[in-house]
């Protein structure tokens, strides 16, 4: 597998321009790619390989990082978490709800809409790319600003929204408002980055092709249908599967517009898993909870990655 | 980056008027929250509450920012930024450096182990983030980290996406030049500063505006490390302003300008960095 140089090599110029030669030096130091490597390594290592199986460990225990002894509980964080009527598993599959919900909610909003936008900046017209600006913008403000923005316009009483709506819509506070607002800021804040993928998919299209179609006779909607959409299919995979982890990772929002409000209705499985370990320091069954997650969402985009490729190949 | 042009007079077809109209909507859209943002930041509190709702402060005031900024403030502002900058700086430059030797190491030169090493750095890449948390949290709190901004500086530049992305673009360098200077007698550290560096520069760029956003937004982790008021970033310490049972939102709105202003001005200053490290996650990764 390891291409192994020997430390000292004899010099040939013969090699220089021979294709397929790999494109390597490999003239140095036994030690000079360690010595490249280890700044790197020590922080990968130490905050990326280590955590990993550490995490493990931790789940297996009755964890407190504040008590003096860790008890081994083996595998009881898992098994609880799949009986009914444990202390945890009732709130940690209801946040798992909570996030399976919105995740439904807001993909199809996150894939349609930006591509709508793409189609739209995709044209010829002055300004193009302060629009772009515009629609991106949002997204470099992080889940701070907009959290607080939103939970300030969406205000029931004081807020923009209801004052131009007449209406006292309880958008923070009960469901289904909750699920809109939630949806609704994070196509706000988010269409600009799902956007520009479409544009760069939507500029990788060859022109000859809509000239063709053109020729053909065919109108703008049979272009979209003919052309635009088969020759953005593995863009539009793409944009699912960042999309679909990207919602299933919702934290922010619902922890600073709704607060999982009403009850726990809107508290996700990160911020079930974030408050369990972090708040209530518990954690050995965070841990636990945070695989769970992790094996079902390795799952989903695995098969999520199966279907699209299926679809490609008929 | 486009061939498309523009003529001059184009005439007014339905078409054309539904395109505009739908940009214009769009662009309204997406600029009335900030506008009302910057608007509520100048106004005073009994304004902001104050029934209708008015677009433009009544009286103009600039006391949530004075305020927010005063350094003696339960709510400083300006500390947090401070902090903010401080740890997004560090933590960009830390990426940049130690990232930019090992994707040398990795796409140049030879060792025992490279391909394992490429594979398991890679492999990472698909481990959802929220797996770190919890042992992460354990270890910072083992290194006596917590509630300072090390936890924020240090732990997130072990992650591998810089790597990768350097390791992409450095292979995809015509090897001629590093060969040539081979030959002249410079040694691998030479190749590497004066030559792959110089020709990596928009690459790095790139890293570093991604790592500069990527921390200066963070935000679950920061709520979770950072425990004084005064070792807060930006994004962790603008939650504490709305958690409050009554929110002064003028003072929320003012310290929301505060944490998007500098963003928005690297935004549009490394526009072109900022949206091709979008394409190139979007078409190469």
């Amino acid at each position: 597998m390891t291409v192994q140089a020997p430390p000292v090599r004899p010099e040939s110029r013969s090699d220089a321009g021979v294709p397929g030669k790999p494109r390597t030096i490999p003239r140095h130091g036994r030690l000079t790619p360690y010595l490249f490597l280890a700044p790197f390594a020590v922080l990968f290592i130490g905050f990326v390989l280590v955590p990993a199986i550490f995490g493990l460990w931790v789940s297996l225990h009755d964890y407190n990082y504040l008590l003096p002894g860790q008890p081994w509980v083996g595998l009881q964080n898992y098994l609880d978490l799949f009986t009914p009527g444990s202390r945890d598993s009732g709130d940690f599959w209801h946040s798992m709800l909570a996030t399976g919900i919105f995740t439904v909610l807001s993909v199809p909003f996150l894939i349609v809409c930006p591509l709508g936008v793409a189609l739209l900046l995709n044209r010829a017209f002055r300004g193009r790319s302060f629009f772009r600006a515009v629609f991106f913008a949002p997204y470099v403000l992080g889940v701070s600003v907009v959290g607080l923005l939103f939970r300030f316009l969406l205000d029931p009483n004081i807020g923009l929204v209801n004052s131009y709506l007449g209406h006292a819509i309880p958008w923070t506070t009960d469901v289904p408002w909750a699920w809109i607002s939630l949806v609704a800021m994070t196509v706000w804040w988010t269409l600009g980055f799902n956007a520009i993928i479409y544009l760069a998919g939507l500029q990788e299209i060859s022109p000859e092709l809509y000239e063709a179609a053109e020729v053909d006779g065919a109108s703008r909607w049979d272009q979209f249908r003919n052309v635009t959409l088969p020759g953005l299919r593995p863009v539009v995979a793409f944009v699912t599967t960042v999309t679909l982890l990207a919602s299933a990772n919702m934290f922010g929002q619902a922890f600073l517009v709704t607060k999982g409000a009403p009850a726990n209705e809107t508290r996700t499985a990160i911020m079930y898993i974030a408050s369990t370990g972090l708040g209530s320091n518990r954690q050995g069954m965070a841990a636990a909870m945070s695989y769970i997650l992790a094996i079902i969402l390795i799952g989903i985009s695995a098969l999520n990655l199966r279907l699209s490729r299926r679809r490609e190949a008929s | 980056m486009s061939t498309l042009t523009t003529t001059r007079r184009k005439p007014w077809t339905p078409g054309r008027v539904f395109f505009w109209l739908t940009l214009v909507v769009l662009t309204v859209i997406f600029v009335a929250p900030l506008l009302w943002m910057v608007s509520t930041s100048f106004k005073t509190n009994e304004d902001a509450t104050a029934l209708p709702l008015s677009w433009l402060p009544r009286p103009f005031t600039t006391d949530a920012y004075k305020t927010v900024l005063t350094a003696s403030s339960a709510t400083p502002v300006l500390r947090w930024f401070l902090n903010s900058l401080l740890v997004a700086v560090a933590n960009s430059v830390l990426v940049v450096t130690v990232d930019a030797l090992a994707a040398y190491a990795l796409a140049r030169l030879r060792f025992r182990g490279q391909k394992f090493a490429f594979g398991t750095v890679v492999a990472t890449l698909f481990v959802p983030p929220f797996v770190f948390l919890i042992p992460n949290f354990l270890i910072v709190s083992k290194l006596g980290w917590l509630d300072s901004l090390w936890a924020l500086i240090i732990p997130s530049a072990g992650g591998a996406f810089g790597v990768f992305f350097l390791r992409q673009f450095f292979s995809s360098l015509p090897v001629d030049l590093e060969e040539a200077a081979l030959i002249e007698g410079a040694n691998q550290w030479q190749i590497f500063t004066r030559i792959v560096l110089p020709l990596a520069r928009p690459a790095l760029a790139t890293l570093t505006v991604l790592s500069f956003l990527t921390n200066w937004n963070d935000f679950l982790w920061p709520v979770y490390v950072l425990f004084s008021a005064e070792h807060q970033t930006l994004p962790a310490g603008l939650s504490t302003l709305q958690s409050s049972a009554t929110t002064n939102y003028p003072l929320a709105m003012a310290g929301a300008v505060v944490a998007s202003v500098p963003v928005l001005i690297l935004f549009v200053a490394a526009q072109r960095h900022v949206i091709q490290s979008v394409t190139h996650s979007g078409l190469k990764g």
